[in-house]
């Protein structure tokens, strides 16, 4: 046993033999739900947010650096590469607003009814 | 920490819940603050990104001359300085709760823990004296 957690999966079959306590079956064996693909979103577009984190602070760098340093971080993010991952990054922005605003409105206890998750969904694709 | 593979030596800990190993030893101390640094954060970035996507829309195709300027004007500037402060705290508690996760084992969890924390501090640093140097 390398690890203290696993000291609570430890319990006794109906025979009373200590044996390890089963666990969930792992993501793959579930249907895909649409709380679960939103709570992924949510994780893979603040990820994704990360890595534009980056991309600002290099364009910032090198707005604050010479011309020379400037223009091919311009024409990268300027050219239709650039925009269409500029448009990716803006997607996964307005969707992990939205998410963050729901997360908000759970966190006052709003929103947690079945049905409001069709809420949501009807109001994203709105937006 | 060591400890023993034979699972009967464990007697004395399979026999208190989680709940119960854990009451009376007080808080974690710090859990409200990260708690709460994730909401006022969240709360500062709903109006600070969508003034960020109107700056890439104006400036995605602007030159060294205009972007330096737009960047250095002082309304512009804070505004950045706010955004700068506000993200990557985010971000860093957000990959935080991921590898927390998804990273089972100490080191390697350390070891990730600790290049996002430095890696923020250093890209939020970086950013930071970028926009002070257009402002001033």
């Amino acid at each position: 046993m390398e690890d203290m957690r696993d000291a609570m999966l430890v319990g006794r079959n109906s025979a009373g033999k200590r044996v390890l306590r089963p666990t969930s079956p792992h993501v793959q064996v579930y249907r895909w739900k649409i709380t679960m693909a939103q709570s992924i979103l949510h994780r893979a577009t603040g990820i994704a947010l990360g890595v534009g984190a980056v991309v600002l602070v290099a364009w910032l760098f090198a707005a604050a650096s010479a011309p020379s340093v400037f223009a091919p971080v311009q024409a990268a993010i300027a050219s239709p590469l650039g925009l269409l991952v500029l448009f990716g990054f803006t997607v996964s922005l307005f969707y992990h607003l939205a998410a963050g605003l729901r997360h908000l409105a759970w966190d006052t206890g709003w929103g947690f009814a079945i049905a409001s998750v069709f809420v949501w969904v009807i109001g994203f694709f709105l937006v | 920490m060591t400890l023993e593979t034979k699972p009967d030596s464990l007697q004395h800990r399979v026999m208190q819940s989680p709940l119960g190993r854990a009451r009376g030893l007080g808080s974690g101390q710090s859990g409200a603050g990260t708690w709460k640094l994730e909401r006022v954060t969240s709360v500062a970035l709903v109006p600070l990104s969508l003034w960020f996507v109107y700056v890439v829309l104006h400036l995605a195709h602007a030159d060294y001359a205009t972007t330096r300027y737009f960047i250095g004007e002082k309304v512009h500037a804070v505004l950045f300085l706010a955004l700068i402060v506000s993200l990557f705290p985010h971000l860093a508690l957000g990959l935080r709760s991921v590898i927390e996760d998804y990273v089972r084992n100490d080191l390697p969890k350390f070891l990730y823990l600790f290049a996002v924390n430095a890696g923020c501090v250093l890209l939020a640093l970086a950013a930071a004296i970028s926009v002070i140097k257009l402002a001033i």
